[in-house]
């Protein structure tokens, strides 16, 4: 559009800035390594093997993970906030993490049920990742079921919060009979983690998660139609069922992979679409949407870079650290500019 | 008969309209025909509750009708889709956007939505229709200019360029003179005068300015609580219509001047 220009430079620093945190984010960690030497190792020709290793094996994975699921949860929260008209709305409004935790609450907390070796063979790293999808899904699908009948958006908000209530009391009631050490697994499972992944496990979120944002960049002319309510939608042309069936579809094949990969992350999803809008000054999705990738992946660079308490063999959850971090700023920015934009 | 029949752009059938409930239908009016012909400027009028914006919210297919048909074109339309009927017909609408946070510029351009590719981009000629649309409601000085720092009256002739913008034979607006001063109400309603005479569009709108509508309108559509009535305003003034709008306690129509007194 008009003033497409000064988007450009816009979008010219956030990717510069995007590949900085990147790197920065790879020399960081328990022992630190020299930016040169990084570059080195990103192309595989570093003379030092341990550091190779290092990077190729813990900090590369680390960081294209902490990259997808920044912009992944920004971007799913965008879709939110425009489909359901809310600024509360974050990826999770649909129960999609709900429906994780209890798929994981069942195989961590109720372990303790199918009793013995069978129990330590449920709980590996595969078994909670599809634990976590399986759950996700199973809500995902009630929630679509729902919404095919349901002719008010609203209320798909509504039912999204009550499945969510539903699966909380069930953990609740599974955390009550479940020993200590089963709930501090539990309970660090929900700290969310960044790390850990394979090269594998990698591929496999980083395919499911391009076709969640395949969905999300079919959608934006909708989306910002769908910025007028949904009359105005319906008049330009818009089948309501169907854009609001694909986007809800890509949130939740981009933050029910997150959540089965990195745990339930939150923040990140509700913060990120505001911060850019402040800063983008801009409603427009073809807009919106890239920036909040962008962004999205740089803040969750720059959270992971403090969790790892550069020089230090401590790792602070990931989940406390992007609302510490994350909060502050929002407030800032708020109270700076006295007008939310939405 | 014929030569008239080519200039009806929009038509209904003994529809009825209302919404339906599971146990019965709740009849709004009824018996409903009525023929608009293309380019003129035509007006809905009726008291309060009487079933003016549940009529255009049947037209537009917001909500479906009771019985009866509509006929656009010639066309019934249930059995046009919605990204035909939007090429057909745009609407006005009561209700806020939901994001005012869209410039003046990117809100005219969502009209053009029903012709542009997936992603939404603009040929040379969207971008003309734009910058047409923007011009004849005389809004080009604020294309720059978010929605939300609009007045009242601003925005809603940025609605009226976006329903431009969308190229259709017909639109439709609810009530868009509501909130607007004296001034502006006559001057949204000129400027759709203007729109029908220099676009050859037809356009339809409810309205509770009845002395402007009939100063203004081509056709005026009536609605009382025993007919929906369509004829021009001067032949409704001479059947003595408007006298029947209201109750006649309070106020009175005056035939000689087109306008309503309050009963001394």
């Amino acid at each position: 559009m008009n003033n497409n220009k000064t988007y450009r430079i816009h979008f010219l620093i956030l990717l510069i800035v995007l590949l900085l945190c990147f790197l920065v984010n790879i020399c960081l960690g328990s022992i630190s390594i020299p930016l040169g030497n990084v570059i080195e190792g990103l192309f595989g020709t570093l003379e030092n093997e341990t550091w190779q290793i290092i990077i190729k094996d813990f900090r590369l994975p680390k960081a294209i993970t902490a990259i997808l699921v920044g912009s992944g949860l920004g971007i799913s929260g965008l879709l939110m906030q425009t489909l359901f008209r809310n600024p509360l709305a974050g990826p999770f409004v649909l129960g999609i993490s709900s429906g994780a935790s209890l798929g994981v609450a069942i195989i961590i907390l109720g372990s303790g049920l199918f009793g013995g070796v069978f129990a330590t063979y449920l709980i590996s790293k595969w078994s909670i990742v599809i634990a976590a999808s399986l759950g996700s899904f199973l809500v995902l699908l009630a929630v679509l079921a729902v919404s095919s009948k349901v002719r008010d958006t609203m209320a798909i908000l509504i039912i999204g919060l009550m499945f969510g209530s539903i699966t909380a009391a069930v953990v609740s009631v599974l955390s009550y009979f479940s020993t200590a050490e089963q709930l501090q697994q539990y309970i660090f499972w929900g700290f969310g983690s960044l790390s850990n992944l394979s090269w594998n496990e990698l591929s496999l979120f980083f395919g499911l998660y391009i076709l969640g944002l395949f969905l999300a960049v079919f959608s934006i002319k909708n989306l910002n139609s769908l910025l007028l309510g949904d009359n105005y939608a319906k008049s330009l042309g818009l089948s309501l069922k169907r854009s609001r069936l694909v986007i809800i579809l890509a949130t939740s094949l981009i933050a029910g992979t997150i959540t089965a990969f990195a745990g339930p992350i939150a923040f990140i999803g509700l913060a990120i679409p505001h911060l850019t809008r402040q800063i983008f000054r801009t409603s427009n999705h073809r807009i919106l949407l890239p920036a909040v990738l962008l962004f999205g992946a740089i803040v969750m660079l720059v959270c992971d870079s403090i969790a790892q308490l550069p020089s230090s063999d401590y790792v602070l959850p990931i989940n406390a650290i992007t609302a510490l971090v994350g909060a502050p700023v929002v407030i800032w920015l708020l109270v700076r500019q006295r007008k939310m934009m939405f | 008969m014929t030569k008239k029949n080519l200039n009806i752009i929009l038509k209904t059938e003994n529809l009825s309209i209302g919404y339906k409930t599971k146990r019965e239908d709740l009849m709004v009016a009824s018996n409903i025909n009525i023929e608009l012909e293309k380019g003129k400027l035509i007006g809905l009028v009726g008291a309060n509750g009487i079933g003016k914006s549940t009529l255009l919210r049947t037209l537009i297919k917001v909500q479906p009708s009771l019985s009866g048909l509509i006929l656009i074109n010639n066309k019934d339309l249930n059995q046009t889709r919605v990204q035909e009927l939007a090429k057909q017909l745009s609407i006005v609408l009561t209700e806020q956007m939901t994001s005012k946070n869209l410039s003046v510029y990117e809100l005219v351009a969502l009209g053009r939505h029903p012709y542009t590719n997936w992603v939404g981009n603009l040929s040379q000629n969207d971008i003309e229709i734009i910058n047409k649309s923007l011009e004849l409601v005389n809004i080009s000085n604020l294309k720059d200019k978010k929605c939300f720092e609009l007045s009242d009256g601003q925005l809603q002739k940025v609605m009226i360029a976006r329903a431009m913008a969308q190229d259709t034979e017909i639109i439709v607006l609810d009530e868009p003179t509501t909130h607007l001063d004296m001034y502006h109400k006559a001057y949204i309603l000129k400027l759709l005068q203007k729109l029908t005479k220099e676009t050859g569009k037809t356009i339809l709108f409810s309205s509770h300015e009845i002395e402007l509508a009939i100063q203004l309108c081509d056709t005026m559509i009536v609605m009382t609580n025993n007919d929906v009535i369509c004829n021009q305003p001067c032949n409704l003034i001479s059947e003595g219509i408007f006298e029947t709008l209201f109750p006649k306690d309070l106020i009175k129509f005056d035939n000689s001047t087109g306008s309503f007194r309050v009963s001394k």
